[in-house]
Parts: C-alpha cells; sequence; structure tokens
C-alpha cells in the first residue's frame, strides 16, 4: 500500500507537470484528489490495516495529499498568471490618442497681474482696499490737491454724471477715504487696484476705461528712499532683477515731491529702439511724497506723519511684460488672446 | 515746448555738452525731453549765390535759365521757380552738393539746356513745412541784402541747430519761456542766465497822449501796460529771429507779429499788436463782456461773449478777448504804421473760461492759464519795443500807460537741513544745500542749518517747504537716494475675507471650465437695461446716463453684465470661435433715484454667458449642446463650495427664453437667475443657442460666514432604496423632493433624482421621476424595517400630496 501510494504521487506529480490549461489541472485535481480518487480509495481501504501499520500510512496519504496539492495550487497560480497576461496583452490601447477632455477656462490677463502686483504688495505688509467706481468730485479731486479750476484737471478729463458725480479717473480716492476713515492717527499701508475711466478715445494706446493699481503708505517718519527702496523690490520682482530702474522727477497734484519710474528697456537694454522711444527707458510707475495738503484734508497733521504714493496701469505693465500690442485686447475678449495667458 | 540750442546759448553757457547728453541731464533733473531732433537733415555745398541775370529758357516756358555769382565762380542754373528773379540773393546747391534725402546735385541738361547746380526752397533745404514763411512757400528762398555771397546758407537758415521737445508737467510753467529754460539749464550745469538788453531810446512825444487805460476787472487784469510805437514800417523780421521762430515751430509772418511772438518765447509774456490807427478811438477799456456781445477775432470767427469773459474794448466794442486772441478789426497789417502794444497780466481762472468756451488754446492763452511771472510782464513790453525800434524802424513814445495793481512779492520759504533729510533719507550737509540753492538762482539767508529762501517769482510752482525739498532732492540727484525699506511698525498683510472670496469664486469657474472675460462698464442707453436680474430691476429707477457721453455705445452705466458678454460671444462667433464659456466679475450701477443725486450702489455680480459645444473633439463620446443643466450644474458646484442651499424658481424675464428661465433663492431671498436667452434676443446678438446666470455675490458673500465644523467619519453601512413616482408633467421635481424630505424622517441624509422619463407607456400629461434615496444613522446599523417604514410614509405623502402612483 505504500508503494502504491508513492505510485500515486509521482504519477499526479507528472500529470500536474504536463498540465496545460486551468482545465486540465482541475482534471488533474478530480482524478487524484477527488471524492471517488484513488488517494481517497486507499484511504477508505485503511480500515482493512493493522493497528501498526493504520498511522504510518495514514500519515503518508495525507503526505501525498499535500504534495500534490501544493503542486496543483502552483500549477493553478501560474497557469492563471499566463492566462491574465493574454488578456491584458488583448487589451492594450494606443497610448497616443488624445485624453478625454475636461473643459478648462482661466484668468483674464488683467486679473492675473493685478493679483501678482496684490499678492507682492501684501507681503510688504500692505493691505488691498476697494473703493466706489462712481465717485464724488470731492474725493476724486478736490481731497487729493486738485480744487475744482486746477489747471490739471484738464489733463484727465472726465465722465461726469451730475456736477458733482463722476466715474473716478484714478483709484486714488480710494488712498483719501481711507485716510478720513483712519482718522489721523494709524499708520497706512494699503494699495488700491480697480476700474478707472477717462475721456478718451480707444485707439491702440488709449481706452476709455482701464486699470489702475495706486498705494499709499503713511507713518510717522517715511522717507522718500523708503519709497525708492519699496518700489524697486515691485519692479525687480515684477520685470526681473537684471532690469535697471530710473527715478526722475515729476510733478503730481497730490504729491510732492514726485517721481516718474522708468525701467530698461527690454528689447534694446537701454540702447534705444522704437518701443522705447530712442531714450532706452520705458515709463512704468509714478508716484512721490504725499503732498501736506493732501494728508492735512485727510485728517493727518503733516507735522507729524509724512507718506508716500505711487501708481501704476496694469494694462501698461502686462503691455510691456508680455508684448501685447494693443490695449483693446485686454476689453475685446478675444478667446484667441485670453487663451494665451491661461497658463500659471 | 520746442527749446532751439542755438537760441538757448544766448542766454546760458551749454558748457560743451551735446543735445543728447545736455537731453539727459535735463531729463532725470525734473523737465522730460521727449525728442531731440534736427531743424533739418544735413545737407552740403549750399552758399548763398547772388542771381545776375534771370531770363526765359528758350525751350520751356516754366523755365528760367538764370546766370548765379556763387562767390568763387558763376554757375548757369536752370530754376522752375516762379518767384526767382535777378538781383536776388538765393541758396545755390552747388554741383556736387548733399541735399537731405542724400540727394546728389551733378550738372544735367535740362531741355538741351546745361544747368549746373541747383536754386533751392526751403523745403529742399530740409525744413518742415508748416514753418515755411507764407511768401516762398511755392518757391525758392530769398534772402535779405546784408548776407554774403559765397558762404555757406547753414549758418545763415540755422539749419544745423538742434532742438530739444520739453514735456512740461502743469506746475512748470516757468519752463514756457526761453529765460526759464535758460535758469533750469543753468542750475544743471552751473551756470549764470544773461538777459538780453531792455533799453529802449523813446521820443519826447508822450504815449499817455494817445492812449489811456481804464480796468474795470481789477481782480482778473492786475496789470495792463500800453506801449506807442510810431512809424512802424512792417516787413519780414531779420533772418535770426525768424530762424527762432522756425525753430520753436512758430511760422513767420511779419516783423511786428514776429517780434511779439518771439518776446512771448524769450519771456514767457504774451504780447498783443493792435493797430492803433484802427483801434478805434484813444482809450484801452478792460472789463466784463456783456451778455449778447460779439466780437469777430483774428481767425475771422464771430464769436459770441458772455459776461464770464474778460475782454479788451476801445471804450464802446470789443477789441480783443483778453488773453486769448485779437479782433480783426485792429489787426497789424503791411499798412500798419502805429502800434499800440499791450503788456499785462490776465487771471489764469478767467482765460481758462474763454479758452474753454471757445475752444482757442494758444501759445498765448496756455501761458496766461498757467501763471505768467509778474515781474517780467512789463520788461517783456520793454523788450519789445526795444525790437521793434530796431528791426521795425519804430519810434517808441514815452512812458507805459498802465494800470497796475499786481502783487510782485517774492514767497519766503523756511527750511532746515535736518529736515530735508528726514524727508530724503539722506545726509546732505548744509553746504551742500546752499550750493543748490545757488545754482536755482533762489536767494536765502542761512544761519547754520536754517535757511529762509526768497522764491523769485518765475517759480509760481514754489510756495512750501516740500516744493522747495523737491527742488533740493531734483538737484543734487533722485538717483543719488538709498533704497530703504520702511522702519515704522510692520503689520501682515492680507486679504480680506470678501477679496479671498472674490478670488475663489473666480478660480472655481475657471476650474469648470469658463474663461474670464472684462468688458467695458458704459454701454448703450438699450443694453443697459437688458437681462437685467429682477433684484436689481426693482431697485434700479432708471440705469444711470453720463451727463456728455463720447458716444452713444459709452453712455450708461450697466445694471447688467450679461449684454456685454453676449457681445463678447457674438465678437468671437464672428471669428468662428463658436464654442465658448465667459464669465465676468464686476459692479453694476443701481440707483434708486429718478434724477441721480447722490452716489449709486454698485452691486457686486458674477455673470456667465455659455454657447456651443461644450466637449470639443471628445472621441469616443458624444460632443454635446450646452444646456440649462449643465450651467446650472456649474452653479450647484459653485454652491456647494459655499455651503449655500440655493432653491430655483420657474421665472419670466424679458429677453429670457419663457420656460426655460429660474430665478435663485438663498434663505427665501432673490439671488440672481439661470437661463436660456431667448431666441430673439439670439438673433439679434448673431448667435446659437446661449445659456446664461447672473449672481448677487454681495448678498451671497454675507451669507458665506460658516467655518467648516469637523463630523465623524461614518461607522455604520448607509441604506439605500430607489422610488419612480409618476406625476402631472407640471409638477416641478423639487416639490416632490421637498414633500419626500418632509416626510421620510430624521434618518433620510440625501435624496436625489437619477431619471426622468416621459413618453411611451406612460399616460398623456405624465412623466416619471425616480430618486435614489440614502439612509444613514450614525451610531448605529439601520434595520429593514425602519427604511421600509420611511419609504411607506414617503409613498403616502406623495401620494396625497401630488397624487403621485408608484410607478409598476
Amino acid at each position: 500500500m505504500k508503494e502504491r501510494l508513492q505510485e500515486l504521487e509521482q504519477e499526479a506529480l507528472n500529470q500536474v507537470e504536463q498540465a496545460k490549461t486551468l482545465a486540465d489541472l482541475d482534471k488533474v485535481r478530480v482524478a487524484f484528489l477527488g471524492k471517488k480518487g484513488p488517494i481517497t480509495e486507499v484511504l477508505r481501504g485503511m480500515g482493512k490495516l493493522s493497528a501498526e501499520e493504520r498511522p504510518v500510512i495514514g500519515e503518508l496519504a495525507n503526505k501525498v495529499r499535500s504534495a500534490i496539492t501544493t503542486e496543483l495550487e502552483q500549477k493553478k497560480a501560474k497557469l492563471e498568471l499566463a492566462v491574465l497576461d493574454q488578456q491584458l496583452k488583448a487589451e492594450t490601447i494606443d497610448v497616443t490618442l488624445p485624453g478625454r477632455p475636461v473643459p478648462v477656462g482661466g484668468p483674464h490677463l488683467l486679473t492675473s497681474v493685478v493679483r501678482e502686483i496684490e499678492d507682492l504688495f501684501i507681503g510688504m505688509g500692505f493691505e488691498v482696499r476697494e473703493g466706489p467706481e462712481v465717485e464724488t468730485d470731492y474725493y476724486n479731486f478736490e481731497a487729493l490737491n486738485l480744487p475744482k479750476d486746477h489747471p490739471a484737471r484738464d489733463t484727465q478729463d472726465s465722465f461726469y454724471i451730475t456736477e458733482e458725480l463722476l466715474l473716478r479717473t484714478q483709484t486714488s480716492p480710494v488712498q483719501a477715504r481711507t485716510m478720513n476713515e483712519y482718522k489721523g492717527n494709524q499708520s497706512i499701508k494699503m494699495i488700491c487696484p480697480g476700474k478707472v475711466y477717462r475721456r478718451d478715445t480707444d485707439d491702440a494706446t488709449h481706452s476709455h476705461q482701464f486699470t489702475q493699481v495706486e498705494g499709499l503708505y503713511v507713518d510717522k517718519n517715511v522717507r522718500m528712499s523708503d519709497l525708492k527702496g519699496v518700489l524697486n523690490q515691485f519692479v525687480k520682482h515684477f520685470f526681473g532683477e537684471e532690469r535697471e530702474i530710473r527715478f526722475r522727477p515729476s510733478f503730481f497734484p497730490f504729491t510732492e515731491p514726485s517721481v516718474e519710474i522708468d525701467i530698461s528697456c527690454k528689447l534694446c537694454h537701454g540702447k534705444g529702439c522704437s518701443v522705447c522711444k530712442q531714450t532706452g527707458w520705458i515709463e512704468i510707475l509714478g508716484g512721490g511724497m504725499v503732498h501736506p495738503e493732501v494728508l492735512r484734508m485727510g485728517g493727518y497733521d503733516p507735522e507729524v506723519y509724512s507718506g508716500f504714493a505711487f501708481g501704476m496701469g496694469p494694462e501698461r505693465i502686462a503691455m510691456l511684460k508680455y508684448g501685447v500690442d494693443d490695449i483693446r485686447h485686454f476689453y475685446t475678449n478675444d478667446i484667441r488672446f485670453l487663451k494665451q495667458y491661461h497658463q500659471a | 515746448m520746442l527749446v532751439s540750442l542755438n537760441w538757448l546759448k544766448q542766454y546760458v553757457d551749454l558748457a560743451d555738452q551735446t543735445a543728447e547728453q545736455l537731453a539727459d541731464k535735463i531729463t532725470k533733473t525734473g523737465i522730460e525731453v521727449e525728442g531731440v531732433t534736427n531743424i533739418a537733415e544735413p545737407s552740403s555745398n549750399v552758399v548763398v549765390g547772388y542771381v545776375e541775370s534771370c531770363e526765359k529758357h528758350p525751350n520751356a516756358d516754366k523755365l528760367n535759365l538764370c546766370k548765379v555769382d556763387v562767390g568763387s565762380e558763376t554757375l548757369q542754373i536752370v530754376c522752375g521757380a516762379p518767384n526767382v528773379a535777378a538781383g536776388q540773393k538765393v541758396a545755390v546747391a552747388k554741383p556736387g552738393a548733399i541735399l537731405p534725402g542724400n540727394f546728389k546735385i551733378k550738372p544735367v541738361k535740362l531741355r538741351d539746356v546745361e544747368s549746373n547746380g541747383m536754386i533751392c526752397s526751403l523745403q529742399e533745404l530740409g525744413l518742415s513745412e508748416p514753418y515755411i514763411p507764407k511768401e516762398v512757400a511755392d518757391g525758392i528762398f530769398v534772402f535779405p541784402e546784408e548776407v554774403e555771397v559765397g558762404q555757406p546758407v547753414t549758418g545763415y537758415l540755422n539749419l544745423d541747430d538742434r532742438v530739444l521737445e520739453l514735456g512740461l508737467t502743469p506746475n512748470r510753467s516757468d519752463a514756457l519761456s526761453m529765460l526759464g529754460v535758460a535758469y533750469e539749464v543753468g542750475a544743471i550745469l552751473n551756470q549764470k542766465v544773461k538777459w538780453p538788453s531792455e533799453v529802449v531810446e523813446t521820443s519826447s512825444e508822450k504815449a499817455a497822449d494817445y492812449i489811456s487805460v481804464k480796468v474795470e476787472d481789477r481782480e482778473s487784469n492786475p496789470y495792463y501796460g500800453a506801449l506807442i510805437i510810431k512809424d512802424i514800417e512792417v516787413g519780414p523780421a531779420p533772418l535770426w529771429i525768424r530762424n527762432y521762430l522756425i525753430a520753436a515751430g512758430i511760422r513767420p509772418i511779419n516783423n511786428v507779429v514776429d517780434i511779439t511772438n518771439y518776446v512771448l518765447l524769450e519771456y514767457g509774456q504774451p504780447l498783443h499788436a493792435f493797430d492803433y490807427d484802427k483801434f478805434g478811438s484813444k482809450e484801452v477799456v478792460v472789463r466784463r463782456a456783456r451778455a449778447n456781445e460779439t466780437i469777430v477775432t483774428l481767425d475771422d470767427e464771430t464769436r459770441a461773449l458772455t459776461p464770464e469773459h474778460l475782454i479788451i474794448t476801445n471804450g464802446s466794442v470789443p477789441t480783443a478777448i483778453a488773453g486769448v486772441m485779437g479782433g480783426a478789426d485792429s489787426e497789424v497789417t503791411e499798412t500798419t504804421k502805429t502800434v499800440l502794444l499791450e503788456t499785462a497780466y490776465f487771471d489764469g481762472k478767467r482765460v481758462r473760461k474763454a479758452i474753454k468756451d471757445h475752444n482757442l488754446r494758444s501759445e498765448s492763452s496756455t501761458r496766461f492759464e498757467k501763471g505768467v511771472d509778474p515781474n517780467r510782464v512789463k520788461r517783456a513790453g520793454f523788450r519789445a519795443a526795444q525790437l521793434l525800434a530796431q528791426y521795425a524802424n519804430g519810434t517808441v513814445l514815452e512812458g507805459v500807460v498802465e494800470f497796475d495793481q499786481l502783487d510782485r512779492t517774492e514767497r519766503k520759504v523756511e527750511i532746515t537741513t535736518s529736515r530735508i533729510n528726514a524727508r530724503l533719507g539722506t545726509k546732505i550737509s548744509n553746504d551742500e544745500i546752499a550750493n543748490i540753492l545757488a545754482k536755482l538762482a533762489f536767494e536765502y539767508q542761512q544761519s547754520g542749518e536754517f535757511f529762509t529762501i526768497t522764491v523769485p517769482t518765475r517759480r509760481q510752482d514754489i510756495a512750501i517747504f516740500e516744493d522747495i525739498l523737491e527742488e533740493v532732492a531734483r538737484i543734487y540727484g533722485y538717483d543719488k537716494l538709498a533704497y530703504t525699506l520702511p522702519e515704522g511698525a510692520q503689520q501682515a498683510g492680507h486679504l480680506t475675507k470678501r477679496q479671498a472670496l472674490k478670488r475663489y469664486v473666480k478660480q472655481y469657474l475657471e476650474g469648470a471650465g469658463l474663461s474670464e472675460a472684462l468688458t467695458y462698464s458704459l454701454t448703450t442707453a438699450e443694453r443697459a437695461e437688458m437681462l437685467v436680474s429682477p433684484e436689481i430691476s426693482e431697485k434700479a429707477k432708471v440705469p444711470i446716463r453720463l451727463s456728455m457721453p463720447m458716444s452713444e455705445e459709452h453712455s450708461t452705466l450697466r445694471l447688467s453684465i450679461l449684454p456685454e458678454l453676449l457681445a463678447t460671444l457674438s465678437y468671437n462667433h464672428a471669428r468662428k470661435q463658436s464654442h465658448l464659456g465667459y464669465y465676468e466679475m464686476g459692479s453694476v450701477f443701481v440707483s434708486n433715484e429718478e434724477q441721480i443725486s447722490v452716489q449709486p450702489e454698485e452691486k457686486l455680480r458674477v455673470s456667465g454667458a455659455i454657447t456651443g459645444k461644450w466637449l470639443l473633439h471628445p472621441w469616443q463620446q458624444e460632443a454635446k449642446d450646452v444646456d440649462f443643466f449643465l450651467v446650472k450644474g456649474i452653479l450647484e458646484g459653485l454652491f456647494a463650495r459655499l455651503g449655500f442651499n440655493v432653491s430655483y424658481q420657474q421665472t419670466e424675464i424679458a429677453h429670457m427664453h419663457p420656460g426655460r428661465t429660474a430665478q435663485l433663492y438663498l434663505n427665501k431671498l432673490p439671488v440672481g437667475f439661470i437661463g436660456q436667452i431667448h431666441p430673439q434676443l439670439q438673433k439679434a446678438f448673431d448667435l446659437k443657442e446661449t445659456y446664461v446666470f447672473d449672481l448677487d455675490l454681495d448678498y451671497l458673500f454675507t451669507c458665506c460666514h460658516v467655518e467648516p465644523s469637523f463630523n465623524k467619519i461614518p461607522r455604520y453601512p448607509t441604506m439605500t432604496r430607489d422610488i419612480a413616482l409618476v406625476v402631472d408633467q407640471q409638477i416641478p421635481a423639487a416639490e416632490i423632493e421637498t414633500t419626500i424630505k418632509q416626510s421620510a424622517g430624521a434618518l433620510l441624509k440625501s435624496v436625489q433624482v437619477f431619471d426622468l422619463y416621459q413618453g411611451e407607456h406612460l399616460p398623456e400629461g405624465k412623466k416619471s421621476l425616480a430618486f435614489n434615496l440614502v439612509y444613514f444613522d450614525p451610531d448605529r446599523t439601520l434595520k429593514d424595517e425602519e427604511v421600509e417604514a420611511s419609504y411607506q410614509a414617503i409613498l403616502t405623502a406623495v401620494e396625497k400630496t401630488h397624487q403621485a402612483e408608484l410607478r409598476g
């Protein structure tokens, strides 16, 4: 009986070895380990054995069954893997076909530019403030040292609604409003981005509606060198470390001294070209030390407080930085234009 | 302001600076030089020639044959100019000459006759057309007697001059004169300014016997001076005056007019010359015009005057609009013999009124408007009288007949070195400040770091410490200031909640497939009232209109962003971009007054407009047209993110599809609308089917105050049931959903429509709606019986409320 078991084991292992499919393998399992299989038969005949032989044969039979089972499992795993492999090969796809599209939009270029400016100044401790686009003559002009008959009012001809109401020509009224709100005894560090309006005929460089970002810093002991330092940080960050920056005197009714800031021309590196009108420099910012009259009207004592203010036009900055050739692109919303600036 | 360097050199030493170097320094110091130009392109070998003879060309009617002495030789030249004649001194380009445009002069044969050179017009010598005197505009230029034959014309015609174009800011009206520019350049180059001669020889006759002056409006005219110059011979002004006027961009006319213009540019003081004999009386009366008074000005326009306008009269009729333009009746002409020369100080505001009303901006009116130097008014009169005596052969009568209440006080400003340094962030010394003040030619008294500065009246812009601060800073050099960062108390910068939410909504919509647009706030009156959300149109009486729009297209402030977004779709559609989704966030302007008098409410809204196919080229799946539920899905995603439960109610809004428009409510208040635009509007904008939404962000943001709180992750499973109900077609799904929620009990966590069916196997007018019900208890596993009980309760409720039947 011992020999019979050993023969059975050998035969079973041979057949497992030769099995080519999972079905073959199952036949082998049924043939050897099934209820009517030879091993079961052997075990069934155990009753006839002597008490000494019974445990020995029993153990052997279990061993043989276990060996066959192990071999069957291993072979089964191997065959299953082969089947899976084949199945996966059949599932091969063309990975170069396009993905299923997910619609994506994006921000307007001006929004991106304004956001970048905001984030930079927020990083320097500025807050972002907003104000009404329909302003009073007082906040738009008078509180900024532009009384009713001031000649400088001519240079920014305005859209009036009534004698006292107009579309703001600058975002500086937000500064005046903030000063009034802070009641002359706290420092102010703010920028105010927003839409402004002027009586200009729309063309490649003019737009009756455009964007401004203005900044104001009021505190004790603010120096003009601080203005230079802060704006220098802005310019280097925004346009690149390699750009030269130039400060030159200018005039705004709400600042004294006033300054205009030029950066070296990116195209000609200061040698002079058509973009910079042969000067090598491009004007990008205006600013200055807050005029004492403006401080006074805002409720700040100019003997105690000083401050600086600055302003810039995101359209112009975007045009310079990204080479946009016509300001009207910003407001036509041609999708082919907008999409160029959707990437992060 | 155009500044001829040759002219400027008469008043200040330019210290061998090239035009470019000077331009750079002036720009850096405070006046932007916008351009450096040459009067003319260079030419060579052009000399003064004397026309010895001039005869008709034998073979051509319109040509002349001239013999011209050019000093070294006599040339035979064929000339086509109509005004050439024997005895003239002319500009001759000799053979070998090069004229502007690289035009080379060679000996040629013209109609079989040899021509050795060319007699030149000013155009041919490179001068710009507008500055060429009328009488020589169509022909060659004829020199005055005194020029020397054979000499190069360059010097005589100032052709080598270079011109700086100054871009003056409104405060620097002092640089609207050559003397003013000389002071500026003198400060930069540390040079003294030389004044021209104002010495006049007068006759024994007294001007006061010829004219009297009476000023009625003293505030508008604190100084009026009248000089009388007799025996005037009107003719061309000397070449140098004409050259400088040309360089300054002013066309020479005759000696009298040219001299007044010359002094205007030299001193910055406008003058006016009346023909005394045509003035009409022996008295000047300066007064406000009367209503209905008119004057015919030099440009032959009849101008209506009002009491707002200051005028010069002869006691009865207007002879000039003060500071703006003279009258045609008393204009100086070739026959003028006696000149009444006016030098006056007119108030800027008064002149500005006339400029605006008559749209007359000129070299004179601009200067009065900005304010002239009170200490130059009289001096300019003497300077002009001197030039008229010398170059128009005039006899200046003794005395200036004047009215004089002009304030010529010089302002005093006190500064300290330490305050200057504190404001600039510099360490400038007392000596350096003193040196800067001296360069500016400001008088001052110094005691240690204390300076008291006497501001010259030419600098009307300087009145306070900060003005001197700027002067010191700019002469010291802005570039020399350090780069520092503020040293005050620092605070953390951050966006407000509202600003952060604005950014969030934008980013969400972009992620949902929409592109941000920016359109104009000003639109047409028609569009301003179109597609206005009901909660806005309830409040807004009328759209706000500009008092003086530039065009109807941008005349009215928007009440809705949508019309301009539709125009944006339309613009793109016309360019074959047809599958589009835009959104815009911005203000609309709401006034509840019929006649606006106070600032309107500016309501922040976000609007979207979507058209065409939503997915382009979606291979393996169908390209779907945009529809209502796509747009609604976008909004629902947004509301879910903001934590809102917004309800939708069918509504009708003008220009919207009556069956496909819903108004949105949050906490029972309206927050906007969504829907398809009306096919007629769609057609008007030339669009395909288009869907829009419009939301009130002011209100939405005020509802965004809940911070998310932690909820335990569920440990027990949910149970789900589906229920399909047959109901009348008109019953909105949301109503059934509400009934389900109300009747299901606390265990129901969510209800979701997952199917809608209408048609075969259902009775007419019925629809089947299938809902997915999810049950959940955070503390235990649910029992079948509980869910079944809820299900039965729902069924009973919908049967009762909506006559719904369970679909078999």
